[in-house]
């Protein structure tokens, strides 16, 4: 018998692409997609249920379909796109529904993958280069967002403690970059001049969207138990970036960073969240060797190729068929189809 | 680039102790340096060849380092060198890099507090010639699977912020943790006793209260601010006459990659690190004919 899987979020960047990968699984038999809205890509064989935000009607649908796998995509991390009561409906009362769903009695669940961020480890000065999955944050969470995914994860890891007959896997996944989503960052560098603090070159980290797409189907095939960092390789300081980007920074003392973005926020241009204003400053990577090692994939990206690709993107400039683009069975939308950020 | 590659970028024409022509030793231009050579701790070999360039008339002219025992630095494969720590501004630091880095061509990443980190400019500019912020996972990724030689001052501020009274007295090796990265990581300790920085910027008096009140660890009134005055006086050093004396090295008899080591163990190897610098250094001092000509 082949795999039932239930993916949330279908109307997402990441479920509805999810859903477009499993379908040409064939070991993927029944795919069932979630969401409050339909879902912007083409899909073949995926049933969409609609639903509300925080999935109430979740277990009656994990019963009727006997799904043996659910996939969470839908996860807020940029907390720019909503208010942070929405948020914490959607991250924690719809994780909390989703997981009493999956263990409610009778449940035919035996995987889920979580998709988290890595902004569950915080960013400071204490912090160690690289992030390991074992690593303990540093900093109290400092915004809602980071609050809401740190209870999330509690929900995992308590959900993981009392159903030992459940994988659970828990994709904390970089900062996303690619041509197809919007993201914080991607609208910090589509500004005419990139905000920057002033003495600070802080290393960052992205995902490319083919790296995260794989890596998601890699652990939905191949499920591990536990963290698991998602990023592409490598790290690129923001000066370098800014570089590349043939923009000009503007940098701003410490002191008065917050308040300049805000400023600009207030007349019209991009909000930046308070976590990646911490994020100029003192930067993440992520370790990746459990990745490779237990999930099986190595991301084919490197951050400073994922910048490359997408700055050139923006720009209008093509990318050559085949030079960094993907090779794998995976094929990407028709880019010309609209894809609203999740 | 990667550090195999990144050693032989270091160039090396000569383990006198004079000044040799340094003509031959241009290095290449780069297209971009900040575009291209950046490594994931920050560093930068162009960064760190400018550095050295503007450090080695003061390593050579006015420190007139001497090492003793230089061989005892494994060529290669990690290792934690491990020094005595003096001066209101660390002058041991960079005179240890820049000897090791020269007379070895190898790197060497120098693991300080993470108060570097949150200033703006000095924290970047101190990654960029090789510090770490001393955290137990950076320094084993270094040691561990990097192979790279990384320095660390156990007395972290303790030892700099000793009054000149209280020079050549080594202060508690924090609590071991040091030991503890080095068995973890499977490399040996390379303890190196250093004399001639305590009376490079030696410290009068200290000032609790400003320090409080602007968060630092110490604000110090320096010998050096009497004689050259508060401005040059913070920066200058004294030409104190540097001896360095690599000790042996010390590996470890037990499994690397075990979460927890004995405490005992730690402690008191440790201890006995501590002991043998000490001892060191109080018979180096007892050969001192004169601090500044040694």
């Amino acid at each position: 018998m082949g795999r039932r899987v239930l993916v949330t979020g279908l109307g997402t960047f990441w479920g509805g692409r999810v859903a477009q990968a499993l379908e040409r699984e064939p070991e993927v038999e029944v795919i069932v997609g979630l969401d409050r809205e339909e879902p912007s890509v083409e899909l073949e064989r995926t049933e969409y249920v609609r639903s509300d935000e925080n999935y109430s009607i979740l277990s009656r649908i994990v019963k009727a379909t006997k799904v043996d796998t659910i996939v969470h995509t839908f996860l807020v991390v940029d907390s720019t796109t909503m208010s942070s009561r929405t948020m914490h409906e959607i991250n924690v009362i719809g994780t909390m529904n989703l997981f009493a769903a999956a263990s409610a009695p009778g449940s035919t669940v035996r995987n889920v993958v979580v998709k988290s961020s890595t902004l569950v480890y915080g960013s400071s000065k204490e912090d160690p280069t690289w992030f390991s999955e074992e690593t303990p944050r540093t900093s109290p969470a400092h915004t809602p967002v980071e609050r809401s995914l740190l209870a999330v994860e509690g929900y995992v890891r308590d959900f993981a403690e009392d159903n030992p007959h459940v994988n659970v896997t828990l994709l904390r996944f970089s900062n996303v970059l690619g041509p197809d989503i919007t993201t914080p960052l991607s609208s910090a560098l589509e500004l005419p001049l990139v905000p920057s603090i002033f003495g600070f070159d802080p290393r960052l980290q992205f995902v490319h969207e083919i790296d995260g797409l794989e890596a998601l189907v890699a652990a939905i095939k191949n499920p591990v138990r536990g963290a698991v960092n998602v990023a592409s390789r490598g790290t690129i300081g923001l000066t370098r970036m800014v570089r590349m980007s043939k923009k000009p920074a503007v940098p701003f003392p410490p002191q008065l960073f917050g308040g300049a973005v805000d400023a600009g926020a207030r007349v019209g241009l991009d909000r930046l969240s308070d976590d990646f204003k911490r994020l100029l400053r003192y930067g993440r990577g992520v370790d990746l060797t459990r990745l490779a090692d237990e999930v099986g994939f190595v991301p084919r990206y490197t951050t400073v190729e994922a910048v490359a690709e997408y700055l050139g993107a923006i720009r209008g400039e093509l990318v050559p068929e085949g030079a960094i683009g993907p090779t794998g069975p995976i094929t990407m939308a028709d880019p010309a189809e609209e894809v609203p950020a999740p | 680039v990667p550090p195999s590659e990144r050693k032989t970028q270091v160039k090396t024409t000569t383990r006198a102790l004079v000044p040799v022509p340094r003509a031959a030793e241009e290095p290449e231009p780069l297209a971009d340096p900040r575009e291209s050579d950046v490594d994931e701790w920050g560093r930068s070999e162009h960064m760190r060849e400018i550095a050295r360039r503007l450090f080695d008339p003061m390593y050579r002219r006015w420190f007139r380092a001497e090492w003793e025992g230089l061989e005892k630095i494994p060529v290669d494969g990690g290792a934690l060198l491990v020094a005595n720590h003096a001066a209101a501004i660390p002058s041991d630091a960079p005179v240890i890099m820049h000897g090791i880095e020269t007379e070895l061509g190898r790197p060497v990443y120098g693991l300080a507090e993470y108060i570097f980190r949150d200033l703006p400019v000095v924290g970047t500019m101190w990654s960029r010639v090789g510090g770490v912020t001393a955290q137990p996972d950076n320094a084993y990724r270094l040691l561990r699977e990097q192979k790279q030689l990384v320095l660390v001052f156990p007395e972290g501020t303790k030892g700099t912020s000793k009054n000149y009274t209280e020079r050549y007295n080594l202060r508690r090796f924090g609590r071991g943790g040091f030991v503890e990265i080095a068995m973890r990581a499977g490399v040996p300790i390379v303890p190196i006793a250093v004399m001639g920085a305590e009376e490079s910027m030696p410290i009068v008096f200290k000032l609790p209260g400003v320090a409080k009140a602007l968060g630092m660890p110490y604000v110090p009134i320096t010998a050096n601010m009497m004689v050259f005055g508060p401005l040059l006086g913070s920066v200058l050093y004294f030409p104190a006459k540097f001896k360095l004396k690599v000790l042996d090295p010390i590996s470890f008899d037990v499994a690397p990659n075990q979460p927890r080591y004995s405490r005992s163990k730690v402690m008191d190897e440790s201890e006995g690190i501590r002991e043998k610098i000490q001892e060191a250094l109080y018979e180096m001092l007892r050969e001192r004919r004169s601090v500044w000509f040694g």
